[in-house]
């Protein structure tokens, strides 16, 4: 355990090495944006509007006949949404997502001695191949969590407007009912943090991975459970730095 | 010219190599043989700096690899080509985009001229129209050319290759043989090839070290090793009918 921790900080100083060559590194950068973050716009805009949606329906479900205001529905909505849902919960579906492929990835490539050819070629192969990662998913899982924020909010309000639950201006105006912008800094400095944590303990998994295939799919589960575990382990840290 | 001094590497309490000491000589192809898990696969890796010795040196021209820091020896190695057994092509790029990678890594060449040098160098391999396939769409013998292609893009001064012509038929084998045979002389280069095939040795073996329980052996050619009486090496011989049938 010991031994692995050591060597996952070691491992940093591989990855976080200067480029050999700046064109390149960036070309791999928008090649690995479009990969890793593209591919996830569809499933993150999916889950996030019958997740919104759902959750707008529980909450009227709890306030209905109360002596509690109907605009409390968009209020609490948003609150979930911007501070859990949306940062929390879908960093955690990407850890499965975006980390096994990772993991996997890299994995094979170093079975398959691809991993070797590179460093033959007297090349940095964690740096090669980790960091335009780790940089792609830094910078695109906040765009990821804005959209999923937008997608919930609109997910809760055609539910909830549609069926009839509360009229829209109830809604917008449970939405902007004690605003602290505050909240949307913590919701993406979440997310930068738990983006850095997936992609650098699924490259990790994937880097020392030895055997062939049975190993390859064992890193990649692995690392999706280290990823969802620090995941929840520095969630509840940075609410309490943050918010406590 | 690559010398070996005094090499050792161990796995835990197991020595894989003892003692070995060598040279490889430039021009010609240097053929380390042995049987499985007799070291061959590790005295490779150490030679190109993939495994670190507990002790011995590695000299590519009287340079020590082993000694190097990690500047050095990348300076080294963007000298080496290597074929790997199982042609490490990388899967997310196509036959030609695997051929320009070392050039886009190590020269400032304009995307024309990294083109041409990879046509010219899969056309130096006999391939043709498959610039734009991926390896999973191209056969085994067809992976091993483009690797080898790619080991010579840069123009290396040492070319290694571990087992090239495992897994292929014996023409391509030959085929695959001939071309690294005729490669080491064109551009007189360092070849070191692993292999346990005793075609190769007869065909292109002009230099020969036999390793025998992480041991050097025996070293000769293509003809002293027909007329060995190494029990050892006529044992390791012996086990291909066909070689077998040629001593006797």
């Amino acid at each position: 355990m010991l031994k692995t921790i050591g060597q996952y900080f070691l491992f940093h100083k591989d990855v976080f090495s200067r480029p050999p060559r700046r064109k390149l590194f960036w070309r791999q950068v928008f090649a690995e944006i479009w990969r890793l973050g593209m591919d996830s716009v569809p499933i993150v805009i999916l889950l996030s509007v019958f997740m919104g949606a759902a959750l707008t329906i529980q909450l009227h479900f709890g306030t209905d006949g109360q002596w509690i205001p109907d605009y409390t529905i968009g209020f609490v909505a948003r609150q979930t949404i911007i501070l859990e849902f949306s940062p929390t919960v879908i960093s955690l579906i990407l850890a499965g997502k975006v980390g096994s492929r990772i993991s996997s990835e890299i994995g094979t490539m170093r079975v398959t001695e691809q991993i070797d050819a590179l460093e033959v070629m007297g090349i940095n192969p964690a740096n090669y191949l980790v960091l335009p990662k780790v940089i792609a998913c830094m910078f695109f899982h906040p765009i990821l969590i804005m959209l999923s924020i937008g997608f919930a909010i609109g997910g809760g309000y055609v539910v909830g407007v549609a069926s009839g639950m509360m009229s829209a201006f109830q809604y917008i105006y449970g939405l902007q009912f004690y605003f602290n912008p505050f909240d949307l800094f913590y919701a993406l400095f979440k997310t930068v943090v738990f983006a850095y944590l997936i992609t650098t303990i699924s490259a990790f998994y994937g880097y020392f991975t030895q055997g062939g295939a049975l190993e390859v799919g064992r890193a990649s589960t692995k690392s999706a459970v280290q990823s969802c575990i620090m995941i929840i382990t520095v969630n509840l840290v940075i609410t309490q730095l943050l918010l406590g | 010219m690559i010398s070996v001094k005094n090499l050792y590497k161990s796995f835990g309490e197991r020595v894989v190599l003892h003692d070995i000491s060598t040279d490889f000589k430039v021009g010609e192809s240097n053929l380390i043989i042995g049987m499985s898990g007799s070291g061959k696969t590790v005295l490779m890796k150490c030679l190109v700096g993939l495994f670190k010795p507990e002790s011995g040196q590695v000299l590519f021209n009287e340079r020590d690899m082993v000694s190097m820091n990690e500047q050095e020896q990348s300076s080294i190695r963007q000298d080496i080509g290597m074929v790997f057994q199982g042609s490490a092509l990388f899967d997310s790029l196509t036959v030609q985009e695997n051929v320009i990678f070392p050039l886009d890594m190590y020269t400032n060449m304009s995307l024309g001229e990294k083109i041409e040098r990879a046509n010219f160098c899969l056309q130096r391999v006999n391939l043709e129209n498959v610039n734009n396939l991926y390896p999973s769409e191209i056969s085994g013998g067809m992976k091993k050319r483009v690797a080898i292609a790619r080991a010579i893009a840069n123009n290396p001064k040492y070319l290694f290759c571990d087992e090239p012509n495992s897994g292929l038929d014996p023409r391509t084998a030959a085929v695959i043989d001939e071309l690294i045979s005729e490669i080491t002389k064109e551009y007189n280069i360092t070849t070191i090839i692993n292999t346990h095939d005793m075609n190769s040795v007869l065909q292109i073996g002009d230099n020969v070290a036999f390793i025998y329980q992480g041991n050097l052996w025996w070293r000769g050619d293509k003809h002293s090793i027909c007329e060995t009486d190494n029990p050892e090496l006529l044992e390791f011989l012996n086990a291909s009918e066909l070689t077998k049938r040629l001593i006797k």
